[in-house]
Order: structure tokens, then sequence, then C-alpha cells
């Protein structure tokens, strides 16, 4: 990236006597930048890297016989199963929901548009036991629907709707607030260009427009995904946790540490550390092109 | 058509956003909006006395001045390291300096139950670091604030890093050339710059930590008056069948977390204000 300090000829990057000494004045001395860098780097070995290598190393620390027996004992199937299940149901309905929402709000000036983004984000500031608890309110046996649904034989809470609800409230913001800044900032010229010429709806959001946000999109699954299989809180509320039935494998960890079996949850947990690892290299390789996208954007709507 | 009728300022040759919008509200009605409300409305159902006695007895008490305490510690604490992992990273070039970065998200991405238990393993009396630490840190309120501060980890360095890095040289050379030293320059040049994005980070830090459950239960031992954090305590009520009580607690971490959001979006607001945009 060059800044506009860099232009100049007396800009901190170019050599020579009169700008080191310009260099020096904008720098910290080294010990400064040293000591900065081991405290910083202390701290994130601390409350980062080293909580991330014990999850790999507990999970090893019984061989490769316990860990694998641990991954593929019948409950521990079962719950990857239905974690795979609620994020392949949620994460295409917070798409669905992202596209609509971003394609009113960043292509079209209507009133109430900013109340309408303070709510699309409200899920990220309730606890997720709270996100759990509406849901049994609503349609838990003592809830609004819970007569009728027992009447019509229907199960919510406890069961697995319930669990996709609960993920699919928690994971609710995440597509739509990746794609509502980068539409915002791309305009609507190309749009209303393709509708002059001819195009209608479906081809003008097929060609213009999905194309033009499709790494803002994969980047907002990614995040939604992660968040989607990791959920906890929400989740263990909804679930009433019947092993090999309405177990995730957040809530499979918890029950196997409960039950002393340290070594066995530590190896379901690796593989959640290693969706993890995987989620923040994506999201690495696709951020850069979001933010590339957005500055070219940017630059055409100055 | 009764959206683009009533609500539309401005007309539009682009189609379809009848049906955009009528999707997402929708949506937003049925997945956020009506089950949030039942919380409110049951709670509405309450006396007064009632409300009070299930929000304000001593164990519920003790459980909000842990989870505000240690959430606030926990913030605090993240503003301070976070600030400097924020400037090392945007300023320095160290070796691996792209995979510090790039890990810096792990909270976000960690399932808090992993991280909850692999910090409890952590600290533990014989654990890889509790073995060097004099007093408990598992199963007590320093175990909560260990957990709070792993998972606010990520939001201070990520709103203060935009800032940083468009933070022009040029303001910092006039700083040097007017015979500033360079901590003058950062305590009244570029501090001030930074503060409304170091109070968001904090605040975003605090209201992540306020609802945080996974990664704290495992750590915190969970005891009465001691170490039970306030969303612990609204799944205690719910496995009791007490509903209301539980959902009275909620409704205050709710109105909570709303003025935080409200608080949040203040300060958004004037970060975009003191960048100049």
């Amino acid at each position: 990236m060059s800044t506009p300090a860099e232009a100049l000829p007396l800009g901190p990057a170019r050599a020579g006597v009169a700008p080191r000494r310009i260099a020096t004045a904008t720098t910290e001395p080294t010990w400064v930048k040293w000591t900065l860098i081991a405290v910083a780097l202390g701290f994130l070995t601390l409350f980062l890297f080293v909580p991330l290598a014990v999850v790999f190393v507990e999970a090893l620390k019984k061989g490769w016989g316990v860990y694998l027996a641990a991954i593929t004992e019948a409950d521990a199937l079962s719950a990857i199963k239905l974690t795979l299940i609620a994020a392949a149901i949620s994460v295409p309905l917070n798409v669905v929901f992202g596209l609509a929402a971003a394609w009113c709000i960043a292509k079209f000036e209507f009133r109430g548009k900013n109340l309408l983004l303070t709510l699309i984000d409200l899920p990220f500031s309730v606890s997720p036991v709270i996100s759990g608890l509406i849901y049994v309110l609503v349609f838990g046996l003592q809830g609004w629907f819970g007569e009728w649904l027992r009447d019509h034989d229907l199960k919510v809470i406890f069961a697995v709707p319930g669990i996709v609800l609960a993920t699919v409230f928690v994971t609710f913001p995440f597509v739509a607030r990746e794609l509502i800044p980068l539409m915002q900032a791309q305009g609507t010229e190309q749009e209303e260009a393709a509708r002059v010429l001819g195009a209608n709806g479906w081809q003008i959001f097929r060609r213009i427009t999905l194309p033009n946000v499709k790494w803002a999109l994969l980047y907002g699954v990614i995040l939604c995904n992660a968040r989607a299989m990791g959920e906890f809180g929400a989740v263990s509320v909804v679930s009433g946790h019947i092993r090999g039935q309405t177990n995730t494998m957040p809530l499979h960890i918890e029950i196997l540490y409960n039950e002393y079996q340290f070594a066995a949850a530590f190896a379901v947990a690796s593989l959640l550390a290693g969706l993890a690892l995987v989620t923040l290299v994506l999201k690495y390789l696709v951020e850069r092109r979001v933010k590339a996208l957005r500055q070219v954007a940017g630059e055409r709507s100055e | 058509m009764l959206f683009s009728r009533t609500l539309l300022r401005r007309h539009s040759v682009l189609p379809g956003f009848d049906l955009a919008l009528g999707f997402t509200l929708l949506y937003l009605g049925f997945i956020v909006l009506i089950p949030l409300s039942a919380a409110f409305l049951k709670t509405a159902t309450m006396s007064w006395p009632a409300f009070w006695d299930a929000v304000a007895t001593p164990r519920v008490l003790a459980s909000y001045r842990l989870t505000f305490g240690a959430s606030f510690a926990a913030a605090l604490v993240n503003a301070f390291f976070g600030l400097i992992v924020c400037w090392v990273l945007v300023r320095y070039d160290f070796p691996g300096k792209r995979i510090v970065d790039a890990l810096v998200d792990l909270p976000f991405a960690l399932p808090t139950a992993v991280a909850g238990i692999a910090l409890t393993a952590l600290y533990a009396k014989n654990g890889w670091l509790g073995q060097f630490i004099p007093f408990k840190v598992s199963f007590t309120p320093v175990g909560v604030f260990v957990a709070l501060t792993f998972i606010g980890l990520p939001f201070v360095v990520r709103t203060l890093q935009p800032v940083l890095e468009d933070l022009h040289k040029e303001i910092e050379e006039a700083a040097a050339t007017l015979g500033a030293s360079r901590w003058q320059t950062f305590s009244r040049v570029i501090f001030p710059i930074l503060t409304p994005a170091l109070l968001t980070g904090f605040a975003l830090a605090f209201a992540r930590a306020l609802g945080e459950y996974g990664s704290v239960i495992f750590i915190a031992g969970n005891m009465p008056m001691i170490s039970e954090i306030t969303p612990l305590l609204i799944i205690t009520k719910l496995e009791q069948y007490d509903y209301t009580g539980a959902t009275a607690i909620a409704v205050v971490m709710l109105v909570a977390a709303f003025v935080l959001l409200l608080a949040i979006n203040a300060l958004q607001a004037w970060t975009r204000k003191r960048q100049g945009r």
C-alpha cells in the first residue's frame, strides 16, 4: 500500500541522510520496538497459542488409538452428523436472507433503513443462553405454541428443529453484514445499465450483482459456518442433551469432559479446533480479495 | 407494492425492492423479533415484587457482580494489550507476522466449548501454566476473567487496526518537526485519534463477555455466590422449570446488552467523525 508520505522525496522509505533523520523522529528507539513486540507476542502466546496447542497435545496424549476410537465412536459420529445438518440448513437460510437484506439496503434509499440495520445486528448482542431461551418460550411445552405442537405430535425444543432455529439465530447477521458495506460501496450504476439494456431482475442479480460480491459472500459463509458448527450456549438450552439424538459436537465435548473422559473430549475438540484453523486460513485468503474489492469500489464512487 | 409506495425515498429503475424487503422483514420478524419479544412479554405478566424477587436475590446479585466485574476487567486488559498488539502488527516487521495477524481472530473461530476445556486444562493446578501460578485460577473468579480475556481478545485489535493503518505519517512528522519527543507525539497526537476506536473495541469486548457462556462454565467451577456467572444462573433456573425467573434475569441482561449496543453505535459514529469521514 503506498501512502502519500512514501510518494514524497523526503518519505521514510527513501534511503539517505535527511530521510533517516526524519525516520528516527517518527519511529521508536529499537529497544522500545523490540520490547513492544515481546510484550505483544508474550500476551498472544499466553492467551492464544498455548490454548490452541494444548487442545492437540491433550487429544493425542493417550495415543492415536484412543484418539481414533473417540472420534469414530457411535455417539461422536451422530454428534458430527447433527452438527453438519444444523450448519447445512442454517447457512443457506442466512445466505438467502443476507442477499435479500443487502439488495434492499444497498441498492435502494428508503425510510427506516438505519433501524433495519440495527435490528439485523441485534442477535450479536444477545447472550447465546438467551438466544436459546427465547425459543423455549415460543416453542417449549409451556410456551406460546407448546400445546399446539404437542397436540400435533411435533417437537421443536429438545429436538433437531430447535437446534437449527437456535443456530440460525446466532449466525443471523454474518452474511448480511459482509455483503451490505461492499454492495453499498459498489453502487447501482452497473445494475442500472443492465436494466436499461433490457435485462430482467433475475438476470441482473445473477450476471452483475452476484459476480461482484462473490468473495464477500464466501467470506460471510465461512464466518457463518464456523459459528454454526461451534455454537454451544444457545444449542445447549434447546437440545435437551439426548445422547446420540440431539447432541452436537460442542455438546458432546461437554458430556465427555464432565465424565472425566478428557482424552476423548479433547479428541472431538481437536476436530473443531482444526475447523477453526481452516476457517482462519480461508478467511485470510478471502479477506485480501474483499479488501481490494472494497478499495476499488470506494475509489470508483469517490 | 406496499413498501415501494410508502417507504422509498427515491424512485429506482431496479426491480425486486418489495420482494427483498418483504422477505427480509418476514425472516427478521420470525427468527429474531417475535422470539425476542416473547422474553419481554413473559416478564410483563409478572408483578413488580415478583420480578424484583427474581432478579435481585443475593445469589443473582453476586452473579451480576462477577459477570460485570470480570467482563470489565477482561475488556480493560484487552484494551491495553490490544493496543500494543495492534501497534506491533501495523508498525513493525518481524518474522511470522502474517501468521500472528491471522491467528488474532482465533477466538472468533474457535468454538467456545473448545476454548473452555483448553483454558481449564492449562490453568488447572498441574496444568502447563497453572503449575507456575502460586494461586488457584481454574474454578475461581480469576478463571472467569481468563476465559473472558480470551474471547474478547480480537475486538480491540480489529477495531483499532484500520484506524491505525489509515493514520497519515505527515501528522507525526509535523509533531516531530515542531519539537515533540516520540512519547509526546504518541500521547498527544496519535492516542487521541485512536481513542474512539479503542473505546469501541473495549465496549465490544465488554458486551461479548457479558453474555459469554461456553468458555466460562468449564473454568469457573460454578460455585453459587462465588464463581457463578449470570448466563449460567439462567440455565440453572431453566433446569428447575422456573421459566419466569429465568426470563426475568434474561430481560435484565438483554436491557444491559441493548444499552451497550446504543453506546457502541454512538462510539462508532464518533470514530468515523474523528477519522474525518
